[in-house]
Order: C-alpha cells, then structure tokens, then sequence
C-alpha cells in the first residue's frame, strides 16, 4: 500500500514526500477522498441507527402495549416483559430526530460529497486546509459516539423531542431523559455543531480559492453550487444554535434564566424569573430551519448532476438554478416562524412569516419544473442514480406542495405538531434528501472505491424504498388531517381516534418493509466496496473534472498537471459532437461557441 | 408475536430476491464485460415501464386515501364561528395542491418513460428557454398572491379578538399532564395569578392572588363548560413546562408558556348534544364502535375488560411534547346552551369559598 502510494507521490507537484502508514492513510487520513468516505461510513452506521429507531416508533404506535420481542432485545430494561415505556419512546422520537437530521443527512450526506467532489470536480488537489477537515471528521466522529453513549446513562437520553425546548429539556424533574441524557445531547450537539463550522469554511474557501484555470463560478458544476451556497448557510445559522445550546447549559448548570421564568414543578417554585421558552424556540429555529437546506441543497445540487448526466442533456436553465438555490437560501434564513404561529408570538409576526415563506415556493417550483424539463425528450439512462434521483423530484413535490398549507398561518393553526406535519417534512426533507444521498452514492461509488454497485440490486433498493415511503407518509397526511397528534406514545387513550388504528398499522407495514429492504443497499454497499465489478475510469460518461482522474485514488488527484476547463459541465449531445457528451477539459472546437449563461 | 412472524416473512422474501438476483447475474455475466453495471435498453425499458406504473400507484394510493380517509374531520363539521372560513382556505388549498400534484407527477413519469434510453438515440440540445422558465415563475407567483391575501385575512380575522363583543374570559391551565379552567365569574376578570403563590396546603393550585378582589368569584373546574353562541376568550397559562392548548373541532390551539399569558379567542357555534347528532358524526362515531366492538372481543378473550362504548365529546388535547404522559393529556369540553351553562356554573364552587385554612 505505501509502495503505490510512494510511486504515486513521484508524479504529485506538491511534493507530499511523507511516507504514509497504515494511521495516516486510513485513520488520521487529511487526504479529502479518504475523509468523505470516513464521513460516508459513519453517516451510514448513524443512519441505521437511526432507522431501527423509527421502526421501533412505527412497532409502538401500530401495537401499542403488546409485548414486542424486539423491544425486549434492544431495549432491555426499557421495555419490561417487552412492552415499551413511555419515556423510552419520546427519547427515541428525540433521538431519531437529531441522528437523522444532523448525523446522516447533514454530516453524512454533505461531508461525504462536499469532501468528495469539491476539490474533483473544481480541479484542486486537495481541500484549502487538509488539516482542518481531518480535525472536522473526527470531531463528528466523537460527537457521534457521545449521542450514542447516550442510551446508557440511568434515566435515559434526551426526550424533549429534536427541538430541545425547555423548560422540558432544562429541567431535570420535568423528565428522566433532561438529566444526564441531555447533557450529553448539548455536548454532542456543540461539538458537532464546531465540526460542521470547520467543514462548512474549508468548503467556503476551497471554492473561492482553489478552482483550476477556467473553472469560472458560472462553469461550476451545480453540485458544487448547492454544497458552496449549503456550507454558506451553514456558517451563518449554525453558531446560533450553538449559542442557544450554550444558554440552555447555562440554565441547566449555573442558574442562569435565559429561558426560564416562573416555574412550580413537583411541589415547588423554582427560582427562574424573567426568561423565556419563546427566545430558545427562535434561537433554534434560526438555525432549524435554514437547517433543513442545509440538509436539501445538497440533496438536490446531486440531483441536478445526476439527471443531466444521465438524460444525456443539459441541465435546463441553468442560470435559473443557481438563482433559485441562492434564492433559497436567502429566504431560509427569514422564514424561521413558521414554526411559531402558535407559540404566544406576536400574530402580527405571523403575518410576516406566512409571506416570506409562501414565497420559498417560488425558486422551488423553478426547481422542480426544470428537473422535469430536462427530462423532457432526453435519452434517459435509468441507471440507480437516475431512478432516485427521479424519486426526488417526486417526493419534493409531493411533500413540498403541502408547505403551502402549513406555511399559511391559519391553516397551520389546526394542523400544528399533528402527524400532517410529520409527513410533510419526512417527505420533503427526510425522504427526499435521502434519495438525494442515495443517488450520491450510487453515482460516485466508482470514483470512491473504484468498484461498481450491483445495478439489480439497485433496483430493487430504489423500488421498493420508493413504493414503501409513498405507502408510510402518504396516508399520514390525512390522519394529521384528522387531528391525530405527533409525539403519542400510543393513541389508546383517545377513542376519537379509534378509525385510525387501521391506517397506522398499514403505515408501520410499509415503513418495516421499508427499513428491511435498506439491507438490500447495505448488502450491496458493503460487499461491493470488496466484491464489486471493477470501474471504468469514467462508467457514467459524465462531463464533470471528476472523472478524468484516474480510478486509482493517488494523493493530489491528477498525476502531473491539472487540467484546465474550458466549458460549463452540462455539454450533453451539444450538437456538432461525436459523443454525446463533451468533458468540461475539453476545449472549444474552432467556430464552436459556448453557451452564454 | 405477529409483529416478529411478519418479521421473519419479510427477511425470507428478501433472501428470496437476493437470490434471484444472483441467479440473474449470473446468466448476464460473461455477455457484457467490464461496463455491464451500467443501465442498458432492458434495463431502462423496464425501469420506465415501472416508472409508469409508479404512478398509477400514486394516482391509486391518492384515491384510497380519499375514499378511506378522506371524511376530513378537520375541514368540514367545524363547531367554532371562524371555522368555515379557514375549512374553505383549507379546501381551496388542497385543490391547488392535487391540481398540481397531478399534473407535476403526470409530467415527471410520463418523460422518465417515454424519453427512456435507447442506444444510438441522441437527446435534444436544449439548455435555456427564458419565456418557459418566465411563465412557471409567474404562474406560482400568481396563485401564491391570492393564497398568501385569503391567508392573511384569515389569520387576521382569527388572531384579532374583539373585545368589543365581551368575550367570556377563561383560563386554561396546564401543567404536567393536567388541563384545569379558571372562569372569571360575574365581573368577567380573572383575578391576578402568579405561580409563586401556589399553596398547596390552602388548596391554592393555580396560584391565585387571594388579596385580589377580582380573584373572588373565580371558578376553577376540570372539565370546561361553554355556552353556545358566545365568544370565548381564552387567556393560556403553564405551570412547569410548555404545552399546547389543541381544540381540533373548533379549530383552535395555542401554546401555554410558563412565565407568560397567551391567548386565544374563538365562538362555539354547535351545542355537543347537537353535533352529536349530525349525520357525519353519527356515522364516525358508529364506526368507532364497531372497531371497539371488535377489539373489545379479543381482549375479552384475553380475560381483560372489554371497551367502554364511545360517545361524542368535544376535546381539548396537548399537543407540545410535554414529558411523560404528554400522550393522555386531555380534558373533556361541553358546549351547551347558556341556561344549562348559567346552571352548571352556580353549582361550582367560587375560589374564595374553595380554600382551606389551616
């Protein structure tokens, strides 16, 4: 291994002479292709986690207290004789929450192809600052560990639900889970939150400052648009959460009344005066919701790539998404109370809210038209990638069209925090960000592991995940219709709720098969990273910088001199070309013009 | 048990298309060599045959949903005067959204299977369209306009109370796992409260100012009576933690946040025994009981209870994650007609009257 690499060195111009081990390659690694597929395994490892956590939820809310073997194994004195404790469900809601909003579909999916494709498909040999993004994995990595090591504390992990308000979350007598359990969630969180600041500037930066000769901001790819605009985003909203983590261990720990005022629980008036819950659930939503594109862009910046590779066409309007996703992002960060209606804030504010978060329709619609464009009289490769990247487009549109109703505030009145909700941003943001990262990996698998995925199993994965989230999340939306809230442990205690049983069990059969049939992809995954079919150098005959480096991964990416791009990466059958797709270092035929955009 | 059985039916299905799949390999290996993980015609044929198929599923699950589900107990049968108008946003919107949803998902897999990949087929060369991407901008901007005005009208009309129409002022009170309603009595003010003064051993639970004059004639009770046809303004207060005050049929909630009042103010406009017997509600409420029905039969099998039958009752539920038992925090709600209110009230006892001294 460091003999390929030794030989490898010899061709890299910037001179990285050091012998490498066994550590510095595969642990303490600073090389950017190592660390995206460190941040790929471990967002994996979260997202199974994460995933039996719902399954569980699904297990409860279709059978409530029957005595469930699987709770019995997994969650031991959580669940005597098999039946699960109330407690145990809300710190799994919590939990699954934070694991698959932060873990998988922030740190994995935007770590994992940030890291990736930046410096690939910008023509850099390595992110501005190796050193930074080693330091930025492993402190995911500890923050990951920590949120785990959660579930073994005596009272429990975290159970005020992802949002952490207090008082729920700031007093230890509210519940079992706001004692030690919270604590470790706020530590996690803030390291986290310090990772994702320390990716999020290196991605800043190497974008600014590292793009080859040519690599003009109008020829970026759109995945690299999304992941620039995204870490941008992330820059600005993040530290504000973790301001707010920092206040609510202040609360918690050293008496302070940040968010606390009068107060009389289990016999007693606590000395908190003149703070407020509402302050928190801004501070957090300043962050929760530009949060969800954070997770999104990304999401959808593959997407894009994905379906203009594999329609053989350019992507349509170009110029139109890149305005949408700054557009996005600009209004993410004014749309934060549409979460608040009904929290005691000023009606008038939710007037203002409503307005500006109507309007994030509008780049979205763009979005989602000219996906559909694209396609249009293509030559659609329906490879893996293309099927979920499809699936997207689906579900963004089927979950995105009912933010109009929850982002008007007289119609969220009714529909606030019941299962409506649930189904909406699982579709929008949940589901669709993961077939986003599931397109990713399904796409670049070659260019990591220079190995191909099982393509049949791919399709498997992708049907059956497909029919599975339309059969969990379709039907919720009309049993939030019906003013079942989110958050029950079960719903027994409700017989105005009794018609609904039903549907809740077809949900939770959909969501097993669903989770289940993720072993499918996992199989495929992990035995394909030894097993699989050996990759061409450019399988996909994609247009991008990334697939004109060698399969082998060398340290600096291209040996000798990086090439200069001389085209945008959406020349896809552009007439008066052989091929049907023309490589972005590829430079201008004589007479041949380049799209002005 | 069922649970686990079906458990273990999914895991052997799933061996079973594993291995199907590696018998399908293997008759395909040696054909194509190297690239032959890459879609080809087959693949992308069948691949948009089912995309046309996925969305006969969406079509079909959509249908279901309506059909099974779609009596909507959230927007029709309102029992509040601001009700229908926020019911007919509500099915104004979902219109928007299904006209939409429809055609958008026609689009997307109709394209993805008829502009399916063959070799040797080249696709067409087309990047921009500025008066395309100008129309769908403007379009959604359109529709966007009149929904955000309608909305806003709504929400205005909803959020502003008008004391003017001399609301009956009632608290609602929530603390871990518990609702309690204060009535303000016959000066229709609530008497000054603060947590701090709770005193348990004088039965002063809510922390009211007894040296308020106001606080006098305060009623609390645990079930919450309304007279029909009378505005309502609720003042909302949290002892411990944050809760949600969720009156589905009347289309109401609003946060309880300790340290601070919310408020919240709405008109019943259908007595209980009236709704009771509307025929949507009749029809929802024997349905209810037939399932109870049955799984009151199997629990008797089980040598347990069977299930009480179930009638009516308006509710009010918490709907912010609230702790332990946030899943059984409820409190039954009365609407009457105002003698049958005059006449429950008397019966309770005042606040002033309701404490111990010790």
């Amino acid at each position: 291994m460091s003999a390929h690499a030794d030989t490898h060195d010899a061709h890299d111009d910037h001179g990285h002479h050091h012998k490498e081990t066994f550590i510095t390659k595969y642990i303490f690694s600073q090389d950017h292709k190592m660390i995206a597929k460190q941040y790929l395994i471990t967002g994996t490892i979260m997202g199974v986690i994460g995933v039996m956590m719902s399954m569980m939820m699904r297990m409860q809310i279709a059978w409530p207290e029957e005595p469930n073997v699987i709770f019995k194994a997994l969650l031991g004195d959580w669940a005597p004789d098999g039946v699960m404790d109330a407690d145990i469900y809300l710190a799994l809601v919590t939990i699954h929450g934070t694991i698959m909003v932060f873990f998988v579909l922030t740190a994995g999916l935007s770590g994992t192809f940030s890291n990736l494709l930046i410096p690939l498909q910008i023509g850099a040999r390595d992110m501005a600052s190796g050193f930074l993004n080693m330091i930025s994995y492993w402190l995911f990595f500890i923050s990951s560990v920590i949120m785990v090591s959660s579930f073994f504390v005596e009272a429990g992990p975290a159970a005020a639900g992802w949002t952490i308000y207090p008082p729920l979350s700031a007093l230890p007598m509210a519940q079992g889970g706001s004692g030690a359990g919270m604590t470790l969630w706020l530590v996690s969180m803030a390291i986290f939150i310090a990772s994702s600041l320390l990716g999020s500037l290196n991605y800043v930066v190497t974008v600014i400052n590292l793009r080859t000769k040519g690599m003009s901001m109008t020829r970026l790819p759109l995945t690299i648009w999304a992941f620039f605009v995204t870490a941008i985003i992330g820059v600005i909203s993040f530290p504000v959460l973790l301001s707010a983590a920092l206040l609510l261990i202040m609360d918690r720990s050293f008496g302070t009344s940040f968010f606390l005022s009068d107060i009389f629980i289990q016999g007693e008036v606590l000395h908190y005066q003149g703070g407020s819950p509402v302050l928190f659930e801004h501070l957090f939503w300043f962050l929760g919701h530009p949060e969800v594109y954070i997770v999104l862009l990304p999401a959808l910046g593959i997407t894009s790539e994905i379906i203009a590779t594999n329609s053989r066409k350019p992507i349509f309007g170009y110029r139109a998404m890149v305005a949408s996703i700054l557009a996005i992002a600009f209004l993410s960060t004014i749309v934060w109370g549409h979460h608040m209606f009904i929290s005691g804030m000023n009606p008038f504010l939710g007037s203002v809210f409503t307005f500006t978060t109507l309007l994030i329709a509008i780049p979205s619609a763009v979005k989602a038209f000219n996906y559909i464009t694209t396609l249009w009289k293509g030559n659609l490769q329906m490879n893996p990638a293309m099927l979920f990247s499809i699936g997207l487009v689906s579900t963004f549109i089927t979950g995105g069209l009912t933010g109009i109703i929850l982002g008007d505030s007289a119609l969220d009145i009714n529909v606030h925090d019941t299962y409506f909700v649930v189904a909406h941003f699982h579709l929008v943001m949940g589901i669709s960000a993961l077939y986003g990262m599931f397109a990713g990996i399904y796409h670049w698998f070659p260019k990591m592991f220079g190995r191909m995925l099982n393509k049949n199993l791919g399709y498997i994965h992708f049907w059956v995940t497909a029919v599975c989230a339309y059969g969990v999340f379709f039907p919720m939306h009309f049993i939030g219709m019906a003013g079942l809230p989110r958050r029950y442990y079960t719903n027994s205690n409700f017989p105005l709720f009794d018609d609904l049983a039903n549907a809740n069990v077809v949900i939770s059969i959909f969501a097993l098969v669903g989770g289940i049939f993720q072993l499918v992809f996992l199989w495929n995954f992990f035995s394909s990273i030894f097993y699989g079919k050996k990759a061409t150098q450019n399988p996909w005959r994609s247009n991008t910088m990334e697939w004109t480096t060698p399969v082998e991964h060398i340290h600096g990416n291209w040996p000798g001199e990086i090439p200069h791009v001389h085209r945008w990466a959406y020349d896809y059958s552009k007439p008066g070309h052989d091929d049907d797709f023309v490589s972005q270092i590829v430079p201008l035929k004589e007479g041949e013009e380049e799209l002005q955009h | 048990m069922t649970a686990l059985l079906s458990i273990l039916v999914l895991v052997f299905i799933l061996v079973a298309i594993w291995q199907m799949v590696k018998i399908f390999d293997l008759t395909q290996s040696g054909k194509l060599a190297g690239n032959n993980q890459v879609a080809n015609d087959t693949d992308n044929k069948i691949n948009g045959y089912l995309m046309l198929g996925f969305l006969i599923f969406i079509y079909v699950i959509t249908i279901i949903c309506f059909v099974k589900y779609g009596d909507l107990p959230l927007m029709s049968n309102s029992a509040s005067e601001h009700g229908p108008g926020l019911d007919n946003l509500m099915i104004i919107s979902m219109i928007v959204i299904f006209f939409v949803q429809t055609v958008t998902q026609y689009l997307l897999h109709y394209f993805a299977f008829k502009y399916r990949g063959e070799k040797g087929k080249k696709a067409v060369f087309f990047a921009d369209n500025n008066k395309l991407e100008a129309i769908w901008t403007i379009i959604p901007v359109i529709v966007l306009a009149g929904l955000i005005i309608q909305g806003l009208f709504t929400w205005n009309n909803i959020m502003n109370v008008n004391l003017e129409d001399d609301p009956i002022v009632i608290e609602l009170y929530a603390q871990q796992f518990i609702w309690k309603a204060r009535y303000s009595g016959a000066d229709n003010t609530l008497g000054k409260a603060n947590v701090r003064l709770i005193d348990i051993d004088r039965a002063n639970i809510l922390g009211i100012d007894e040296a308020d004059p106001n606080a006098k004639d305060d009623v609390i009770t645990s079930e919450l009576h309304l007279p029909v046809g009378r505005p309502v303004l609720f003042k909302m207060r949290s002892q411990d933690v944050l809760h949600s005050a969720y009156m589905p049929h009347f289309r109401a909630q609003m946060n309880c946040v300790p340290g601070m009042i919310t408020q919240f103010g709405f008109t019943p406009t259908i007595t209980t025994v009236d709704m009771r017997e509307t025929p949507e509600m009749i029809d929802k409420i024997q349905n209810i009981n037939k399932i109870r029905v049955e799984k009151s039969k199997a629990l008797v099998a089980k040598g347990e209870d069977a299930l009480e039958r179930y009638e009516f009752d308006y509710l009010l539920l918490c709907n912010k994650i609230c702790g332990k038992s946030h899943y059984n925090m409820q409190m039954k709600i009365i609407v009457e007609t105002q003698e049958e209110y005059d006449a429950w009230i008397k019966e309770q006892k005042l606040f002033k009257n309701s404490l111990t001294n010790n």
